[in-house]
């Protein structure tokens, strides 16, 4: 009984001990994951700290502060420094948030060093990370950072001249006749599928057709069953689909469905749906440079190039990856955090799992677009 | 107006009254919706007349021995009637019929699909139901005629003789692509709708490359189906170029016919184009960087 209680006082008084430590000296560099909203600042008495710190003025926004700690400010202005982080044109970055961030010491000398920041951006349709190679100098007794801008390419003014093409649709009125037909749904099917499991998980692939001559707003909808014809789960495929489909496009979809085996499977109900939706033809987007990479990096790299004069805001580009019998084995995306603007290429990066990158013989890769003015 | 009704069949199952033409009673066995009729009473002394039918209910003081004049404002649904006469010492019963009118006011026209591909055999639906100007379903046969029509083309007219109010048929799409024009008539009225002949799957993709320094500029042919309609503007056209490893796509709407785009210039390259699930033809470039 003794021994019980002096056991409960040692954890009693350890605990409040390491709580005290962890908030008077919180973890600021290193590997590990460092959280923004930490209170305590780091100093510009070492490399990290001085990483650290500027990593945290940017994270609350401190931009001025942050601009006026740099080594190199005098190679750009601040407006370019908040360009490079914060993105223009209402991109994925306009609207992020630097939730977490790590930094590793690469080299150090006596007045250098180089670091590697692994920023973590939380946005609208998910986390990004952003790596920046960090050049850390010393003058005097302070460390200062030089920011490697990534300056926004601009487009020169100039006319691009487009043939505009879109789809007003007329639908059925209140007034009208019982009789009076409204206009059709788009005619869509599935071309292509391929249920596996992976994790533990089941995961739908395939690939949709827009067999019509309109536009469709596209999902697809799956049920499994099981033997006995219940149903286990109902998914759908989210945003890892390309929702708007012109006529003769074919969008890849993958749809999830978290802790059902395959073997559990008896059967799958899909469910393709489409609505006529006014679109437009515009903007078209070149996807140059496409790349395999392969393990342990096992990725899809390559160039988003918007071929139209129409900045967009947001691009959203989905992979497909094909085995040597030609059936879909992967499906990935990833939304680029940069603008799309005219003419101009914009890096995309699709991560590839690294047990299936010796497998894929094809790919295929689409864009969607979405921008402020309409839905693409 | 339900105790109405109820207090009615009470008093005909009560005084177990034949359903013909009664003693009491002469009406007429059909009466048109709309239009007058008149019932002769027989007997004397005061009575109330009941006429009640599927959503119409009137109820009028009669002198026996006297003619009831309704005009044509008071019976419209088409339907089965029972008319009752209650009062003093007689109570009797006759039913009849009100049939719709003969002359067809709207026309509820089912054309569907709104829009499908050409020459399609069957593919076009059309079904009339005709009603009179109370709303009511002509269930005489009435002719109902039916005509598509596309610019530039003979129109296919076929007339189909209504049944229980219902007429319809099913016709091919025309081999022109274009917007038809569905045309359902019966006596004097008329109902249109649009139906969207559209091309089908292209039947022969070909494009032309042009290489202008370090990129390549590819066009199409203008792309038509395999009876000559072309492709609407809008379809997508893909082309892809493959080159030591890489590859570049680029989807592409057709714009008056044809699609355009540029792609970078790779020494021996290989450029294909395809739309929905038909193949183009390829191009190897000779040029390029």
């Amino acid at each position: 009984m003794t021994g019980g209680r002096i056991l409960a006082f040692i954890i009693l008084v350890a605990t409040v001990v390491l709580v005290a430590v962890g908030t008077i000296w919180p973890n600021q560099s290193g590997s590990t994951t460092t959280d923004v909203k930490a209170t305590l600042m780091g100093s510009s008495t070492s490399p990290e700290g001085a990483v650290d710190t500027l990593l945290r003025r940017i994270a609350n926004h401190d931009w001025e502060n942050a601009y006026a700690s740099l080594a190199n400010k005098g190679e750009f202005g601040e407006t370019d420094f908040i360009r490079d982080l914060m993105g223009s044109y209402g991109s994925l970055r306009t609207y992020a948030t630097l939730t977490a961030f790590d930094v590793k010491q690469v080299h150090i000398a006596d007045d250098q060093a180089q670091m590697r920041a692994n920023l973590r951006w939380a946005s609208v349709v998910g986390t990004f990370q952003d790596s920046r190679n960090l050049k850390v100098t010393r003058t005097g007794d302070r460390w200062q950072v030089e920011w490697p801008i990534v300056k926004e390419a601009r487009v020169p003014p100039q006319v691009i001249p487009v043939n505009y093409l879109r789809w007003d649709v007329i639908y059925r009125g209140a007034g009208d006749d019982w009789g009076a037909q409204d206009v059709e749904s788009p005619h869509v099917r599935i071309v292509a599928m391929n249920p596996v499991e992976r994790g533990g998980h089941v995961v739908i692939m395939g690939e949709l057709l827009n067999d019509d001559v309109v536009p469709a707003f596209v999902n697809v909808k799956s049920t499994l069953l099981a033997a006995n014809g219940s149903s286990l789960a109902t998914e759908d495929s989210f945003d890892r689909i390309s929702h708007t489909l012109l006529p003769k496009q074919v969008t890849p979809f993958r749809i999830d469905f978290k802790r059902v085996r395959l073997s559990q499977v008896d059967s799958i109900r899909m469910q393709p749906s489409s609505i006529l939706i006014s679109a437009s033809a515009d903007p078209v987007i070149g996807i140059e440079s496409q790349h395999l990479n392969p393990a342990p990096d096992s990725s899809l790299t390559g160039q988003l190039v918007n071929q139209s004069g129409q900045v967009v805001n947001v691009a959203h580009v989905i992979g497909t990856f094909y085995d040597s019998n030609g059936q879909i084995i992967w499906i990935s995306d990833q939304y680029p955090d940069r603008a799309l603007l005219p003419q101009t290429p914009v890096p995309f990066h699709i991560a590839v799992p690294p047990d299936l990158s010796g497998k894929i013989n094809n790919f295929r890769v689409i864009a969607s677009t979405y921008s402020a003015s309409r839905f693409q | 107006m339900r105790g109405l009704r109820t207090l009615l069949l009470v008093v005909l199952s009560a005084s177990s009254l034949s359903v013909a033409q009664s003693s009491s009673l002469r009406i007429p066995a059909h009466v048109e919706a709309g239009t007058p009729f008149e019932i002769q009473t027989q007997g004397s002394g005061a009575a109330v007349l009941y006429i009640i039918g599927p959503s119409d209910a009137l109820r009028r003081n009669v002198q026996l021995g006297e003619s009831v004049a309704f005009g044509s404002d008071d019976l419209h649904n088409a339907g089965h009637y029972s008319a009752f006469i209650v009062g003093g010492s007689i109570s009797d019963s006759a039913q009849f019929d009100v049939l719709p009118s003969h002359q067809p006011a709207t026309l509820s026209f089912l054309a569907k699909p709104s829009r499908l591909p050409v020459d399609l055999s069957g593919g076009i639906s059309g079904v009339v139901y005709i009603f009179d100007v109370f709303k009511n379903l002509i269930i005489q046969p009435q002719e109902v005629s039916f005509r598509l029509s596309v610019s530039d083309a003979a129109p296919q007219s076929r007339t189909v003789t209504s049944h229980e109010g219902v007429a319809w048929l099913k016709m091919n799409s025309a081999s022109r692509a274009g917007v038809a024009n569905f045309q359902a008539t019966a006596g004097n009225v008329e109902e249109r709708r649009i139906i969207q002949q559209v091309a089908g799957n292209p039947c022969r993709l070909r494009m032309n490359a042009r290489e202008s320094g370090d990129r390549v500029a590819l066009e199409t042919d203008p792309v038509r189906d395999c009876s000559g309609n072309a492709v609407p503007d809008g379809t997508i056209v893909t082309f892809t170029e493959t080159y030591a490893g890489n590859q570049s796509t680029v989807d592409v709407p057709l714009k008056r016919g044809v699609a355009k785009t540029e792609l970078p210039a790779h020494k021996g390259a290989l450029i294909s184009v395809a739309t929905g699930v038909v193949l183009g033809n390829e191009i190897r470039l000779s040029g390029g960087q």
